[in-house]
């Protein structure tokens, strides 16, 4: 079965290539990445700060049911072209992480129907690795908690 | 502390995960590693002992001194990998395009 997000490795490289294709006009796509309210509602955070334009930046704040904060993450925005691209930086605080460099491209195929394909640079391959073996299959919130744990180390 | 050689419960390790994100910018000694912890030298090596149990990392002899490195993996064992980052995507992006479908832009 062809799969409707894929996803593109190679070894040796310190990058990874997302390619999805929805059933959506690319101005309602490029809509759901810039309008906080809907990044909200898919991505499950709340954002805090979301300047879409050249040397803007971003923040975003996780929080468990509890209310507790578990991830925030955080970027600069190189490149903002509407309904054609996004250059942004990516950082999850207090992570082994570095920092990312996200490359997202807005793609009008019919006047229905749009691609995206997000382009992620890691600081080394090891880094990229290991991102893709965070233990996602047990949900991100796992993940979160953990983070959560090497913060209240560092308190 | 039991030997485990389940990649997830390895770096499920908050000190584990650091390791590997020091030695995965260079490769070094034990001794260097233990160096950025707190820990004793012996929890240290009993950490790098599991993370190369489990092939997370690789060691070389250079003269007298080991060196660890991160183990480059195969594409096949990356491929198995990168199903539950892909899933993760595929859901949100799911998500994305119900929530899109619905929106009326505000006259």
């Amino acid at each position: 079965m062809e799969h409707k997000t894929k996803i593109h490795t190679e070894d040796g490289r310190q990058e990874i290539q997302i390619t999805r294709e929805f059933d959506l006009p690319v101005e309602l796509l490029f809509k759901a990445y810039t309008d906080p309210e809907i990044v909200e509602q898919w991505m499950s955070t709340k954002v805090l700060k979301l300047e879409n334009k050249q040397h803007g930046s971003w923040q975003f704040e996780t929080s468990d049911p509890k209310g507790n904060v578990v991830l925030k993450m955080n970027g600069t925005i190189h490149e903002f072209v509407t309904d054609r691209k996004i250059t942004r930086t990516f950082e999850m605080e207090n992570s082994p992480f570095d920092v990312q460099l996200e490359f997202f491209e807005f793609e009008k195929l019919t006047d229905d129907t749009s691609k995206l394909s997000m382009h992620i640079v890691f600081r080394s391959i090891a880094l990229r690795d290991l991102l893709l073996q965070m233990p996602f299959a047990q949900g991100i919130n796992m993940a979160h908690n953990r983070l959560q744990e090497i913060v209240n180390h560092l308190k | 502390m039991e030997l485990r050689r389940d990649v997830f419960q390895a770096i499920a390790d908050p000190t584990r995960r650091s390791i590997i994100a020091l030695v995965a910018l260079q490769a070094m000694t034990p001794t260097a590693i233990a160096e950025n912890f707190d820990s004793s030298r012996q929890t240290i090596s009993r950490h790098i002992q599991i993370l190369t149990a489990c092939e997370l990392l690789g060691q070389e002899q250079y003269g007298r001194e080991i060196y660890y490195h991160i183990n480059a993996w195969k594409m096949k064992e990356v491929a198995d990998f990168i199903e539950p980052f892909r899933k993760f995507w595929d859901d949100r992006f799911d998500k994305l395009e119900t929530i899109m479908k619905k929106y009326k832009p505000k006259k």
